[in-house]
């Protein structure tokens, strides 16, 4: 069963042909990994996978629906869960609140229930911080939940975008660097968590990653992007002995 | 036994906004047992109902500029509308509705409900604009409002409602007809409906459903659109109606602001004194100098900077240089690290802690 089928997706900044020709068809429930030298046009995948930008040409299916050209609120109501390369979370909220946020269109009353505090506000309202502390626990991040976000240390945020991400209920989660500027430690222990989460929440992952061994341990499959066109495919160890492969990150 | 019930059933949030409306209550307590005693100068009695409408005009406007992070400069010109409106209302069914309570309840509703139109209007016309642009427009739009207001003449008789733009002569009023909105000289003999009670009351409103909006899953959607507006987009979160829905509360409440104004004075009239720029701007500075998101003090602010010019009046000439001067330590003062951590050791809600702790 595919979850996701991209067919020919391109966008251009000007002269410059960022996304080019983009292929990739994802199984339900497999670990895809998105790799790539620096500027190679995996972020910009994601941006178009998620109606950040809108593409030039290009069809994308996601289990089956059509969600080319459609905003980044209607994609994420369709399946799809991102995080960013640089850290967005919502800075100014706690981190209960950041995953509750997630939850926004999961657990519905009405503002006006909100406001009057009415028995649909109190109800939901449990049964949202408890969803939320579930999710936190996955990432060990429970005792911080009344942190605000902006204090956490680095590698805990970069874990709580990933818990507000899924708080979305996503079928779709594309993971953008969630090891940069973490320590080998903490890495190998956010892999780990990665391939538990896609388990406990039955997601399909597509993940962008530096560091191409590292993909290599999880992943079970890679795609390798490199000035915006498809370099390689397939299998990790295929696509690691793969000659182009090793003279693009070579020569990078 | 009891106080332990009480700390394990609120939260925090609960908790700092009881003891802010407790704080309310208190000082209005305070204000009746004064004036029953004859202690409050008439200078003071003047000031009750303004202290309640400038704290409900800067608590709204907290939740565009401090929860959802948009500088809008209309608050007088939500305000005006509120004003007008319920100030027409009030004319129009004084012989229709003889009960006062029954009437200035309509009236307070009529107000927030023009108020919040054109809160739901601005908001849906100035989608695309932020910062800057969006002040200018917001100001333009305070000022088009009340610039407006002086140029409409409404009266009726047997016949029903006149309009004109041009003077009060060309409405053609029967002699049993009744002169509304007289261009320039706007309302006269409006019911004054208001005293410090209700206006008491409503500011206690507006601080609960501010406070209980920010609380609640519409309140932390807007927190995340000011945070972080692509993050909330890619979370599934509804930007334009969170927005808008910001957009419109503030107006409404500023309309029930200007219900307390028209309904607290003999004639209404929209000048720039009391609808213009200045006026959005002083509601601004409010805002900041009680903490850009924190609505408690919005409130403080507000009372401070109502009751200062008023106290400096001795200055003469000097006055608004010093009130200027004094604007400024106070902005540095909220913001010095030493005077935090001072106002959270000393806050309302510390001692309030240290109480309940030394009794149990
Ligand atoms: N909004 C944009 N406007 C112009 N150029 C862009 C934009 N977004 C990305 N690019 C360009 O597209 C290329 C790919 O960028 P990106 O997808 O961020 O690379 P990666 O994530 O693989 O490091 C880069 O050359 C970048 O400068
Ligand atoms: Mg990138």
């Amino acid at each position: 069963m595919e979850m996701l089928s991209v067919k020919n997706l391109s966008i251009s900044f000007g002269g410059l042909r960022a996304v080019d020709s983009f292929n990739i068809t994802i199984q339900k429930g497999e670990l895809y990994g998105l790799i790539g030298p620096n500027g190679a046009g995996k972020t910009t995948v994601f941006n178009l996978l998620t109606g950040v930008y809108k593409p030039d040409s290009g069809i994308i299916i996601l289990d089956g629906e059509n969600i080319s050209g459609k905003s980044p609120i209607e994609i994420n109501k369709a399946g799809i869960a991102r995080t960013f390369q640089n850290i967005r979370l919502f800075k100014n909220l706690t981190v209960l609140d950041n995953v509750k946020t997630g939850l926004h269109n999961q657990y519905k009353y009405t503002t006006l229930a909100g406001i009057l505090r009415l028995p649909s506000y109190y109800r939901t309202e449990k049964l949202m911080t408890e969803k939320a502390y579930d999710i936190l626990k996955v990432f060990d991040l429970d005792k911080e939940a009344a942190t605000l976000s902006a204090n956490l240390p680095y590698g805990k945020q970069r874990k709580l975008e990933i818990a507000r991400a899924l708080a979305t209920n996503p079928k779709l989660l594309l993971l953008d660097e969630p090891a940069a500027g973490m320590n080998p430690a903490e890495t190998e222990e956010l892999m780990k968590t990665i391939t538990l989460i896609r388990e406990k929440f039955g997601v399909t992952i597509l993940l962008i990653e530096h560091d191409m061994k590292l993909v290599a341990g999880i992943c079970e499959k890679i795609f390798v992007l490199n000035f915006g066109m498809e370099l390689a495919n397939g299998l990790p160890q295929d696509v690691l002995n793969n000659p182009e492969v090793i003279k693009a990150y070579l020569g990078e | 036994m009891k106080k332990n019930i009480m700390k394990v059933n609120l939260s925090k949030d609960a908790k700092y906004n009881l003891i802010t409306i407790a704080a309310i209550i208190v000082v209005y307590a305070m204000c009746q047992i004064m004036i029953a005693a004859g202690m409050m100068s008439y200078l003071m009695k003047g000031l009750l109902v303004p202290f309640c409408y400038y704290s409900i005009l800067a608590v709204s406007l907290n939740l565009t500029v401090g929860i959802l992070g948009e500088l809008s400069l209309g608050q007088a010109g939500f305000m005006c509308i509120g004003a007008f409106a319920s100030a027409f209302f009030s004319k129009c069914t004084i012989n229709l509705i003889p009960n006062t309570f029954i009437r200035f309840t309509l009236a307070i509703f009529v107000g927030a409900l023009a108020a919040a139109i054109f809160g739901m209007f601005i908001g849906v016309a100035v989608l695309r604009l932020r910062g800057d642009y969006l002040a200018i427009v917001t100001l333009a739009f305070g000022e088009i409002i009340k610039n407006v207001l002086n140029t409409i003449f409404v009266g009726y008789d047997s016949k029903g409602f006149h309009f004109s733009l041009k003077d009060a002569a060309s409405l053609k009023l029967q002699g049993d007809g009744t002169l509304i909105i007289n261009g320039p000289q706007g309302i006269t003999s409006t019911p004054q409906d208001t005293n410090f009670t209700v206006s008491t009351l409503l500011l206690i409103a507006t601080f609960i459903i501010v406070a209980n909006l920010i609380n609640s899953r519409s309140g932390r959607a807007i927190m995340a659109i000011r945070d972080n507006r692509i993050a909330a987009e890619a979370m599934g979160i509804d930007v334009t109606k969170f927005r808008i829905l910001a957009f419109t509360i503030t107006a409404a409440l500023a309309g029930v602001a200007g219900v307390l104004y028209a309904h607290n004075i003999s004639s209404l009239n929209a000048t720039p004194k009391n609808f213009g720029y200045n006026m959005s701007i002083m509601i601004l500075v409010f805002v900041v100098l009680g903490g850009i998101g924190n609505i408690r003090g919005s409130i403080i602010a507000s009372v401070i900077l109502t009751l200062l010019p008023e106290y400096l009046r001795f200055l003469q000439d000097y006055r608004m240089l010093i009130y200027a001067i004094v604007l400024i330590i106070m902005m540095i003062l909220n913001w010095n690290p030493t005077c935090i951590a001072w106002r959270k050791k000393y806050s309302l809600g510390s001692i309030f802690r240290k109480k309940t702790q030394g009794e149990v």
